[in-house]
């Protein structure tokens, strides 16, 4: 009976391992095509879905490498929804292309064309949201969980405790949603530029991931003894020194768990971002400039993609998984060292 | 001479319809040890963490009578009752340090806790505080235990060395009155012993009132003795007339293990 019961829960922890190595496994044959094509080059190269020509015959002089913007023209279309008033732009765009396409079609035989995919542009994407969503997101749960634990009465903390706790289980598509509709127009005519761009999408993934890491953050606050507190206020300090020079050391474990478990929920989240940065494979020229991040590049562009394109989104996914599991790796590290 | 003057004191807790001390009178006397001993409950805790107002973290309690401390410069009594300003609070604090049960490092080095009161009170000079915790520790018996790892963590000191350390950083700002709420009683016996022969030496140099269970900690140490039931104070007196012969039956009763 034991014994049944030993195999059964060790069978059960090794599907955890079985399904996270698969999962692993899975990415990489399916992106091997990608990485076979681009190398590491990929998470350095800027273009997606971009096709160059390449050059045949030497001697067609005026034949140089032409780039015609076929991906772009997607995304623009795309994200026309969004921006009805710049649809004229867009269609004007397409014109010109269409002219360059038929040009190359009729005139050159001899062309043949590869298309160029690469990584650059929705992980910095992904990377700058998330540090944007970090940077507003941080200071202000730090100060929500200092009310909480230590200013606010009793009767006062408790309900507010419980809105952040509802505020967390929030979907994200309703973060996406408010953020495209009400929140985004705020923040254009703040900043100008984009309704739709990195500063709106790291800023409304800054409000998903604050609850987290205000709620944690309370937590272990919370777990500071009194008897230290007190031992520290018996010594003359200020309620403000007792925060500073107590609580936070004795809550930096829980504070550092927070924040890498918001890491890991920013990095990951699709939705909300979907509404909100834009979907431009354009590397950002400035904070209020759209662009993309990885899981929405995955998101978007499944449906339709095949063969290399395909192989190119599980190398995206590939990435993307390795950063996680790497910040997820480093916490878990971070917490056994501390434990023992 | 007496450093603080309990007169008439009551005190309620908020949400409790009874004062958990009724109408206490007594002395804490210039560098000499005052014990306060009495059955589990009896609210001797509650009389000393009056002494200086760590109640007031708290919101809600209720304070009667008065408390007066000895003003070192004027040689005048004020009521700390009266205090509200958080400015007063914490000169209070300064003036009446206290230890408790479980020994409470700060989560920082060795010399960052012994220095902490320091710092806090506005002395940045370096020079000026290493010579104060060095002296603060040698004050606390812990100077040559520690003297070569100032810089590690207070965490990874024993019990008694934390206890120590605790004290240390209670000396350290020149403290008026230590209140000690049973310091020892987390402690092995060697540990204890070092702190009751600390604590015989620091009275040269501040006024002491504990908290003990230890009848004959109590007994050993102190000059003078309180005996509280139930939220009374039922005798007060010097330790050895409490000891030898006490004039409460109840007192009696406690001191000889006969109690109910
Ligand atoms: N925060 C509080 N709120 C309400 N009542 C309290 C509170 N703290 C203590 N009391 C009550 O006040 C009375 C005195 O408690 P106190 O802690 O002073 O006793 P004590 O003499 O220190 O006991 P012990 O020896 O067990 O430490 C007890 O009846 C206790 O239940
Ligand atoms: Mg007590």
């Amino acid at each position: 009976m034991e014994k049944i019961f030993r195999n059964l829960s060790l069978s059960s922890a090794s599907l955890v391992f079985i399904i996270l190595i698969g999962i692993f496994i899975t990415l990489f044959l399916a992106s091997k095509d990608a990485i076979n094509e681009f190398g590491i080059g990929f998470i350095t190269n800027p273009n997606w879905n971009k096709e160059i020509s390449i050059e045949i015959d030497a001697k067609s002089s005026n034949e140089t490498i032409k780039n015609s913007k076929v991906n772009e023209i997607e995304d623009f279309n795309l994200e026309s929804d969004l921006f009805s008033d710049e649809d004229d732009i867009m269609i004007d765009d397409e014109d010109d292309i269409i002219i360059d396409e038929d040009d190359m079609l009729f005139n050159e035989d001899i062309k043949t064309t590869f298309t160029d995919y690469g990584a650059l542009v929705p992980i910095v994407g992904t990377i700058l949201t998330t540090l944007i969503a970090l940077i507003f997101a941080l200071p202000i749960a730090m100060g929500i969980a200092v009310f909480l634990s230590e200013i606010a009465p009793k009767n006062i903390a408790y309900p507010i405790g419980i809105a952040i706790e509802l505020l967390a289980a929030i979907p994200s598509i309703i973060f996406g949603m408010w953020g495209l509709y009400y929140f985004a127009p705020i923040i254009a005519d703040l900043v100008g530029g984009y309704q739709v761009s990195l500063l709106t999408a790291g800023l409304v993934l800054g409000v998903m991931i604050l609850p987290f890491m205000a709620a944690i953050t309370r937590d272990s606050m919370n777990t500071t003894p009194d008897v230290l507190k007190e031992s520290a206020y018996a010594m003359g300090a200020t309620k403000f020194e007792v925060i500073k020079d107590i609580i936070f050391p004795y809550s930096k474990v829980g504070i550092i768990g927070s924040i890498i478990l918001a890491l890991g929920r920013a990095l990951g989240e699709t939705m909300a971002v979907a509404f909100l940065i834009g979907s431009i494979f354009a590397l950002p020229t400035a904070i209020n400039s759209p662009t993309i991040s990885i899981p929405v590049a995955m998101a978007n562009n499944f449906g339709e993609a095949s063969g290399l394109g395909e192989s190119s989104l599980f190398y995206l996914a590939l990435i993307l998984f390795v950063i996680s599991f790497t910040i997820i790796s480093i916490a878990k590290l971070y917490f056994l060292k501390k434990a023992s | 001479m007496p450093v603080m003057n309990i007169k008439d004191f009551s005190f309620t807790y908020p949400g409790v319809d009874h004062p958990s001390l009724k109408n206490i009178n007594m002395k804490i006397r210039k560098n000499k040890i005052t014990a306060l001993i009495g059955p589990s409950g009896c609210g001797k805790s509650t009389l000393l963490r009056s002494m200086n107002r760590i109640h007031d973290l708290y919101p809600g309690n209720k304070y009667d009578g008065i408390i007066e401390l000895l003003k070192a410069d004027t040689q005048k009594m004020e009521n700390i009752l009266d205090i509200k300003k958080e400015n007063e609070f914490i000169q209070l604090r300064q003036r009446v340090g206290m230890i408790f049960q479980k020994p409470t490092p700060f989560p920082m080095s060795i010399f960052d806790n012994v220095a902490y009161g320091l710092k806090i009170a506005g002395i940045k000079d370096k020079s000026e505080l290493e010579g104060r915790v060095e002296k603060a520790l040698k004050d606390g018996a812990l100077w040559k235990e520690v003297q070569d790892r100032l810089n590690k963590s207070a965490m990874g000191l024993s019990g008694g060395q934390q206890q120590r350390l605790c004290i240390a950083r209670a000396v350290a700002v020149k403290p008026e009155v230590i209140l000690f709420d049973e310091p020892t009683s987390a402690l092995d016996p060697i540990s204890t012993g070092a702190i009751e022969e600390l604590l015989v030496e620091l009275k040269k140099d501040v006024s002491i009132a504990i908290v003990t269970h230890n009848m004959q900690q109590a007994s050993r140490i102190s000059d003078y003795t309180a005996f509280m039931y139930l939220g009374d104070l039922i005798e007060f007196d010097k330790t050895e007339n409490i000891f030898l012969n006490p004039k409460e039956k109840q007192t009696e009763d406690y001191i000889t293990g006969r109690f109910g």
